[in-house]
């Protein structure tokens, strides 16, 4: 099923058209309501007239998040205050929080394109849907609530925490239709196990999992244990939150709503485009949004992207899942390390669960080191200090090969390492680098 | 039952866990029969006979340790010089590959209690009896 059939498989030459339209009108419209953004065009000597065709949007300057932040709180708003609706706030671990606001449009926007999703991800009218995401400021739990409302889904807004109790609601209300984060529904599962109870009795059918990276490995692991779906979310608060792209049932890449949010994959070294399907940060510009249009936001996600019909009938471009951030990627040694990367390589171990924390140090001699601290299962668990050896030893070889350093795997004991509720804490680096 | 059940406990490393481990055991009024410990710097397994083992099990896995069961064998040697050797000594001639072994903590006859895990543990049984050297019952061990 596809729910904006017109827009969702619009010919390449229909949602060029209105991608332009889109752009030339925002472009005008941020010019003159932006004060931040007309002293960037005007430095750029760029004026609204320059844009006629969505082919010019390499001329317009890029945003980086540093914009949000040193525009705090409304600086880089296109609407007075008193026409926002709603704000959110995305926790900043440097400076100021990212301050994002919608009027009622944007929010019907937003609606649209969760909807969008869900229905992407094998969702329909009339489902139950448990979204598990955080509700409040952080606008995952929201977004698919707005958007499971428009659909006219059944929605438990069980946002996060209280794990038993949402083992419950699910056994209670049986909703074929979860949404939270992959470590948290990785989570939930052993704490089904713990109870007792065989996850794959769950009756989700179809999750809809973002807001951090996982791999496709995390994903079969998933669709293993709990007997589902398992598909992938897209967004950012910035942007709109969850719902800038999905993926669709074939699961082979994430349709990115290109008609309300333009993307380009550019090197993030030197700010060129890179050619189809080539890894490069991903580049969003909406193009209907009225409290807080962004003009080129630089995402800093690591994504290829494909223009190839899908198999669903969608032109909506896939974007792959996501590589790696440009700022969480870690160098050890000279060599990157993304975190993905060592999940991959964690789950061809038989029987290791994808809980690990990466900790980057810099020893005395100078020399950077990467421990790899993984939480003893249950399943692999003997009596034999030999067997745990050969499982470390497992461990290493797999994360050495996949990223071409030699770590030190540190086995620790069960649920020792953070597993948050939100995203996973899984790279402390330790050194001294600024 | 000619075996016993032994369980084995992951534990890190560090300072403290040990304690813990006991402490929690001796809350829930768990007595230990027999310990050993294997360990690398890192972890270490901790091997221990209990009083009951299935409470035991229940009460670690609540505080989120992982614990695993396996039967052991408890065996009488004269505790004289030289008795342990006898014992073993039968085991290599019958070719019967002991894991690892360790003590009980008290004794409740004139022989030393010990605990000896095997990987062909019916075969072991079988050599032993042939060859008069005596397996503790379970019941007798933990002194229930």
């Amino acid at each position: 099923m596809i729910y904006n059939e017109k827009v969702e498989c619009a010919s390449k030459e229909n949602l060029k058209n209105l991608q332009s339209e889109r752009l030339i009108k925002t472009v005008k419209y941020i010019y003159e309501k932006s004060p931040a953004y007309k002293a960037k065009f005007d430095k750029l000597g760029i004026v609204p007239a320059d844009i006629k065709s969505i082919d010019d949007i390499t001329k317009l300057p890029f945003t980086p998040k540093e914009d949000l932040r040193d525009n705090y709180p409304f600086g880089l708003f296109s609407s007075d205050i008193k026409n926002v609706a709603e704000i959110h706030v995305s926790s900043g671990t440097t400076g100021n929080p990212t301050v994002v606001g919608y009027t009622a449009r944007d929010l019907r926007l937003w609606a649209d394109v969760a909807a969008r999703s869900i229905v992407c991800a094998g969702g329909k009218k009339g489902d139950i849907i448990q979204v598990s995401y955080g509700y409040g400021l952080f606008t995952g739990g929201l977004g698919i609530h707005y958007g499971a409302l428009r659909l006219g889904a059944t929605i438990i807004p069980a946002a996060t925490g209280q794990t038993k109790r949402q083992i419950k609601l699910m056994q209670d209300f049986k909703p074929r239709i979860v949404a939270c984060t992959p470590s948290y529904i990785l989570y939930l599962a052993e704490e089904m196990k713990d109870l007792g109870i065989d996850p794959r009795t769950a009756s989700w059918e179809v999750g809809i999992f973002g807001s951090e990276p996982w791999s496709i490995a995390m994903r079969d692991a998933i669709d293993k244990t709990l007997n589902m779906t398992a598909t992938d979310i897209y967004g950012l608060s910035e942007i709109c939150g969850p719902g800038v792209a999905q993926e669709c049932t074939y699961r082979e890449g994430l349709h990115i709503w290109s008609d309300v949010f333009y993307p380009e994959i550019i090197d993030p070294v030197t700010n060129q485009p890179v050619p189809e399907g080539q890894p490069g940060e991903l580049v969003i510009t909406t193009l209907t949004k009225q409290a807080i249009p962004l003009i080129r936001y630089r995402t800093r996600d690591i994504v290829s992207i494909t223009y190839e019909t899908c198999k669903c009938g969608r032109t909506a471009p896939r974007l792959s899942k996501i590589k790696g951030r440009t700022d969480d990627m870690i160098v050890v040694r000279g060599i990157n390390v993304f975190p993905t990367q060592i999940e991959h390589a964690l789950l061809q171990v038989d029987g290791a669960l994808p809980n690990y924390q990466l900790i980057v140090d810099r020893e005395e001699n100078a020399l950077d080191k990467l421990d790899v601290l993984v939480e003893v299962d249950e399943k692999f668990f003997t009596d034999e200090l030999k067997a745990l050896e050969n499982l470390k030893a497992k461990i290493k070889k797999a994360i050495d090969q996949t990223v071409g350093l030699g770590v030190n795997v540190k086995l620790v004991e069960p649920k020792t390492l953070a597993r948050t509720e939100g995203k996973s804490k899984r790279v402390i680096d330790k050194r001294k680098l600024h | 039952m000619k075996t016993i059940n032994q369980l084995s406990i992951f534990i890190e490393n560090t300072k403290g866990r040990l304690a813990e481990v006991c402490g929690l055991l001796g809350e829930n009024n768990i007595n230990i029969k027999a310990l050993t410990i294997a360990e690398t710097p890192e972890f270490g397994i901790l091997r221990v006979v209990l009083d009951d083992a299935e409470t035991a099990k229940k009460v670690l896995k609540e505080n989120n340790f992982i614990a695993t069961s396996a039967p052991v064998v408890a065996v009488e040697v004269s505790d004289t010089p030289g008795g342990l050797a006898k014992a073993l000594k039968v085991l290599a001639d019958n070719d019967i590959n002991l894991e690892y072994m360790y003590g009980f903590v008290e004794k409740t006859s004139e022989q030393a209690l010990m605990v000896f895990k095997f990987d062909n543990i019916e075969k072991a049984i079988e050599i032993l009896q042939k060859n008069n050297i005596s397996i503790v019952e379970e019941k007798v061990a933990l002194g229930k």
